[in-house]
């Protein structure tokens, strides 16, 4: 008899615990949503871009010091420049898309070079920093790149910095294209490591291991 | 005003249009007459034979045979009926298919190839001389009562080229060529429309086809054809100088300067246009000033940047592009 009641009592007690804990997961599942909110940062776009003041950029030079100093801080400037469309997944696009429109592919054929040096590897001659890049891309370089100061506006060329920067995986991988339209040889610039700059001039040997 | 035109499917201006108007008309009355008989029914059904406020609540179960039987030949007789209509319908709709696709077969067609991007549209018109073909965004001219054939072309998302008095839709696929073909009897302004949806602005994704006589029309392909008018006044002359030496230049074409880009519409002939931003915007020099300044607030997320220009040089730009006609 009393085993008999044990029985009977403990099914209906048991249901009652896993009701009471899919009611605590429900109700915590609810708790997690706030979670989602930094994706929004991700999707955020934003059309009535004012001319932002870039003065600082324009006095920048790539280094104080030599070509290919990439990682040193320019003269007269302290701190690095911070561009928010590293992180946001549709000035990445819009930047895919003005790369191509420009003809960039032209010389950097995708990303992978031609008559231009590669951007999806470790190297960088002028800095692998947005404000580098950025100055790159308004100043001109030698041999080849022409300067596009006051021919793409400064917004367009932050989101094309910020393009260049993922191919070579050093944008929020979060906010990073998954696949890419062209170069299927590389992984994707959403899972690939930050290719950041290596002393490219060290005799070979001699340089130490990262 | 030009940007409220009807663009009314039910007010036919060509051949393609009218099969597809005439196609409409028959499925909208077959369609009423059979609501009418169905509400009719529906009537007789509630008022014919109500059961009165003291009948017993047990039902009469009695065999009908007869009753019976006449129920089923009026379900057989109505079911035919239905079956006769849907073949009406679905053969009426073959023979306006085939009536749709037999301008393919005409001669003296005249070809342009239409390249939607976001947006906007560009033409080419095609000519067996090569240095005759020419380029315009927009407003497309189009001879009366001449068989036109579109390649229809996108180079970034599917869109979808719809001008309701001419013809039905077609959608223009990224890397692949569609054909539509249409003709226009009357000359008119018809607004068309792009009809797939393809990101913030599609709903301002709009263009012209004007239709025009045969002189008219080879007029205004001569025109085109030419380069820029050069600036004549010290305003224009400036204007151009802006045009030439700021972000204008990477993107759009004016024919006859070193300007080239084939980011935006060419610009060769736009103040030809009765209108700009993809026929959505009147074309005035105060409309072409606050479009250049902010092109956002006629079209938030166009692809187009804001442009901070001194006041006197957006005059000046605004002055020169509305000259060129």
């Amino acid at each position: 008899m009393r085993t008999r009641n044990t029985r009977s009592q403990k099914p209906g007690a048991k249901s009652q615990r896993i009701r009471a804990f899919y009611w605590l997961l429900a109700s915590g599942s609810w708790l997690l949503l706030p979670a989602l909110l930094p994706s929004c940062k991700r999707e955020k776009r934003e059309f009535q871009v004012p001319p932002p003041d870039a003065d600082v950029i324009y006095k920048l030079s790539t280094t104080d010091f030599q070509a290919g100093g990439s990682t040193t801080q320019p003269a007269g400037y302290q701190g690095f420049v911070h561009n928010n469309y590293d992180e946001n997944a549709y000035a990445l696009t819009q930047g895919q898309q003005l790369f191509h429109q420009f003809n960039c592919s032209g010389c950097h054929a995708n990303g992978g070079g031609g008559m231009g040096p590669p951007l999806m590897d470790d190297k960088w001659i002028y800095g692998d920093r947005p404000e580098q890049i950025f100055a790159t891309i308004v100043e001109g370089r030698p041999n080849g790149m022409p300067s596009w100061r006051n021919r793409i506006p400064d917004y367009e060329v932050w989101q094309i910095t910020a393009y260049v920067r993922s191919l070579s995986g050093l944008t929020n991988p979060n906010a990073s294209g998954n696949r890419d339209d062209h170069m299927k040889a590389q992984t994707p610039p959403a899972s690939m490591d930050p290719q950041h700059p290596r002393q490219s001039f060290m005799p070979p040997g001699s340089e130490s291991t990262p | 005003m030009i940007l409220a035109n009807a663009q009314n499917a039910l007010a036919p201006a060509g051949p393609q249009a009218q099969s597809i108007g005439s196609l409409w008309w028959m499925f909208h009355w077959i369609f009423w007459a059979i609501w009418i008989a169905v509400v009719v029914c529906m009537f007789i059904a509630i008022f014919k034979n109500r059961t009165p406020q003291d009948h017993p609540l047990q039902p009469e179960v009695k065999p009908d045979p007869a009753g019976e039987k006449r129920v089923g030949v009026v379900i057989s007789i109505l079911t035919g009926i239905t079956v006769v209509i849907l073949f009406v319908l679905l053969i009426s709709d073959f023979v306006v298919g085939r009536k749709l696709f037999a301008m393919s077969k005409e001669d003296n067609q005249r070809e342009i190839k239409i390249t939607g991007q976001q947006w906007f549209w560009t033409a080419e018109y095609e000519d067996a001389t090569a240095s005759n073909i020419f380029t315009t965004a927009n407003e497309f001219h189009i001879p009366v009562g001449v068989p036109i054939k579109f390649y229809l072309t996108s180079t970034d998302v599917i869109h979808s080229f719809w001008v309701p008095e001419l013809h039905g839709k077609k959608d223009l696929i990224p890397g692949h060529d569609t054909q539509i073909w249409l003709k226009a009897d009357k000359p008119g302004r018809y607004d068309g429309q792009c009809a797939e949806f393809c990101g913030h602005q599609h709903a301002k994704m709009r263009f012209a086809i004007i239709a025009e006589d045969a002189d008219t029309f080879k007029k205004w392909c001569e025109t085109q054809r030419a380069p820029a008018r050069q600036p004549t006044t010290n305003e224009q002359i400036r204007g151009q100088q802006v045009f030439l030496n700021t972000t204008c230049i990477t993107c759009h074409t004016i024919g006859g300067t070193k300007a080239g880009g084939r980011v935006g519409p060419p610009l060769t002939h736009v103040g030809g246009n009765q209108t700009i931003a993809a026929n959505s915007v009147p074309n005035d020099e105060e409309h072409l000033r606050e479009w250049i300044n902010n092109p956002h607030q006629f079209k938030p997320g166009v692809r187009m940047p804001m442009n901070n220009l001194p006041d006197e040089d957006l005059k000046a730009l605004a002055a020169y592009l509305h000259s060129l006609e």
